[in-house]
């Protein structure tokens, strides 16, 4: 378990201090995958070097399985981070060095024998599928090859936490895709707490279970990233959520007048989020057997937040006022998410 | 070519390679470890130490300032008590190699200052020592552009050598000083001078393969 405990992070800059970070609270269950989201600037990459140390919080404390970071010297220090993997945008691997010789070199760090360093060695590189380039130099590899090593790097000491720091920035999309099912696989096979540093909500939503959102140094909004995807508070994970789920109305809708108020002979404008297989009950089919009105569908789509199901429907009602006030209230009553957006007219 | 010239050329050729060799071990001996203490004790290194950065940023450039030929002279005292002597091939061997000690210093900083700071990161996030950043990453990520740097201060030294005659040092630059100057034998001079370009031609084309061979990049 990871605790961060009011982190705060002050730099030094020429016009006087800068405030990176101001009071992070996170706890990081073992084996879970957290996510944390932000823009470029917001803090993010700081927060992630504070777990091992990289950057030193100027207060509060990092408890990593009851062991406070910050208060280890240089030598407890360095064990310590032999506990925790870093993978990292540009991979940062040794250009001088083979792919075997790269991930050899957290284990020849420990002086581990060259026997035991190829047991370890050899599996891992089965393991990111890499193990016919393993005598080729990082500048023979693509991109994903590349952080494949990084992330055979960052497993070959054991450790019981993987750090990610925009580890699938500089990748293509499809490339993204198999890294992040990597990193998924590697999390569940060896159960080994992954924390996500990332600017894309995408890769929130393909792996991670828990999520928090950073912004200008400060957690706005942070919970299990299904009740954070399903139910956003903060403008700016809206924003982050848009990106890859566009909440935009259909083009028709462009020129009405949306409002909260009833207005006689409008449509209402409902979404409906039905999450997991809550699929139970045939709602929309209800709702126009049981009320006296008119129901359109005017988009819907299904998607998966890692592995849970959960379809969006916007829907449109139109009849007598009354009549739509009690279809609402019908579907506010069942197991789903209801958010309404106004009446169009 | 008249005997007695290729007998003068060879022996002079040798007191060059020997004045050379043995100035530039000795100098990078003591210049790498230089040029790595100025890149870790720098801010923000990895052994960051702000006063021993400045001391050593002063003494390279205070004996850098000095012009060689006066260098050559004013350390006589120190030369005397290292070598025994102030005069002769030997002896040129100390102001050479001192003056090439900041002069490694300052190229290997720079080769090392190219190393991305992400590698060196990396390595401190794997609970690396200084000394295992040094020796496993500074130092191999570098060492293409550090042999580049030091093939530059061979051949410098092949040029700083020219004025070891001042103090009976021998070599080709005396050479051609002593009989294609002053004796008015300008074939000692010509011939002199095709030896150090072949020299030093021969000198760049090792150091560009060595470097290129150890480039993986």
């Amino acid at each position: 378990m990871i605790e961060l405990k009011d982190i705060e992070k002050t730099y030094e800059g020429p016009d006087g201090d800068v405030v990176a970070l101001k009071g992070i609270n996170l706890t990081i269950e073992s084996g879970e995958i957290y996510g944390i989201i932000g823009l470029s600037g917001a803090g993010k990459s700081t927060l992630i070097r504070c777990i091992n140390m990289l950057e030193r919080p100027t207060k509060g404390s990092v408890i990593i399985d009851g062991e406070d970071m910050t208060s280890l010297d240089a030598k407890a220090l360095r064990d310590a981070r032999k506990n925790i993997g870093m993978i990292f945008q540009h991979f940062n691997l040794l250009s001088s060095a083979t792919v075997y010789d790269n991930v050899a070199f957290p284990l020849r760090l420990s002086n581990t024998p060259e026997s035991e360093i190829k047991e370890r060695v050899e599996p891992l590189l089965e393991l990111v599928n890499l193990k016919d380039k393993a005598h080729q130099y990082p500048s023979q590899l693509s991109g994903g090859q590349k952080q494949r090593v990084g992330i055979a790097r960052a497993l070959a000491s054991n450790p019981k936490i993987l750090l990610s720091d925009e580890a699938t920035s500089a990748l293509d999309p499809q490339t993204t895709k198999a890294i992040l099912s990597l990193i998924l696989d590697i999390n569940k096979k060896l159960g080994i707490t992954v924390v996500v540093i990332t600017h894309e909500m995408q890769v929130i939503k393909d792996i991670c279970d828990k999520v928090a959102v950073i912004e200008n140094g400060v957690i706005s909004e942070k919970g299990r990233v299904l009740d954070v995807f399903t139910n956003p508070q903060q403008a700016i994970t809206k924003e982050f959520i848009s990106a890859i789920m566009p909440n935009e109305l259909p083009r028709e809708f462009s020129g009405k007048t949306i409002s909260k108020e009833p207005v006689p002979g409008a449509e209402l404008l409902v979404n409906i989020t039905f999450i997991g297989d809550t699929a139970d009950e045939p709602v929309i089919s209800n709702l126009i057997k049981d009320f006296p009105i008119d129901v359109s569908i005017l988009y819907g789509n299904i998607d998966h937040i890692k592995d849970t199901p959960f379809g969006r429907l916007l829907i449109g009602m139109t009849g007598d006022i009354s009549a739509i006030g009690d279809a609402l209230a019908y579907l506010r009553s069942k197991n789903l998410r209801i958010e309404v957006i106004g009446y169009a007219s | 070519m008249p005997a007695d010239l290729m007998d003068l050329i060879i022996k002079a050729l040798g007191e060059t390679i020997r004045m050379v060799v043995c100035s530039m071990i000795a100098a990078t001996v003591i210049g790498i470890p230089l040029g790595v203490l100025l890149v870790t004790t720098a801010k923000h290194g990895i052994t960051e130490c702000l006063p021993i950065n400045r001391i050593l940023a002063s003494i390279v450039n205070a004996l850098r300032s000095v012009p060689f030929i006066i260098l050559m002279v004013a350390i006589i005292p120190l030369t005397r008590a290292i070598v025994g002597t102030s005069i002769g091939t030997t002896a040129a061997m100390v102001p050479l190699t001192l003056a090439s000690i900041p002069f490694i210093g300052r190229q290997v900083e720079t080769s090392l200052k190219e190393v991305p700071y992400g590698i060196v990161e990396a390595a401190l996030a794997m609970g690396a020592t200084p000394l295992q950043i040094i020796r496993h990453v500074y130092l191999p990520e570098a060492m293409p552009s550090i042999v580049a740097q030091l093939t530059t201060v061979v051949i410098a030294l092949v040029g700083e050598s020219a004025m070891a005659g001042a103090i009976g040092g021998g070599g080709l630059g005396d050479l051609a000083i002593r009989y294609g100057y002053q004796r008015f034998r300008p074939e000692v001079m010509i011939a002199t001078i095709i030896v150090l370009i072949v020299l030093v031609q021969l000198i760049q084309f090792a150091g560009n393969k060595l470097s290129k061979h150890l480039n993986k990049k």
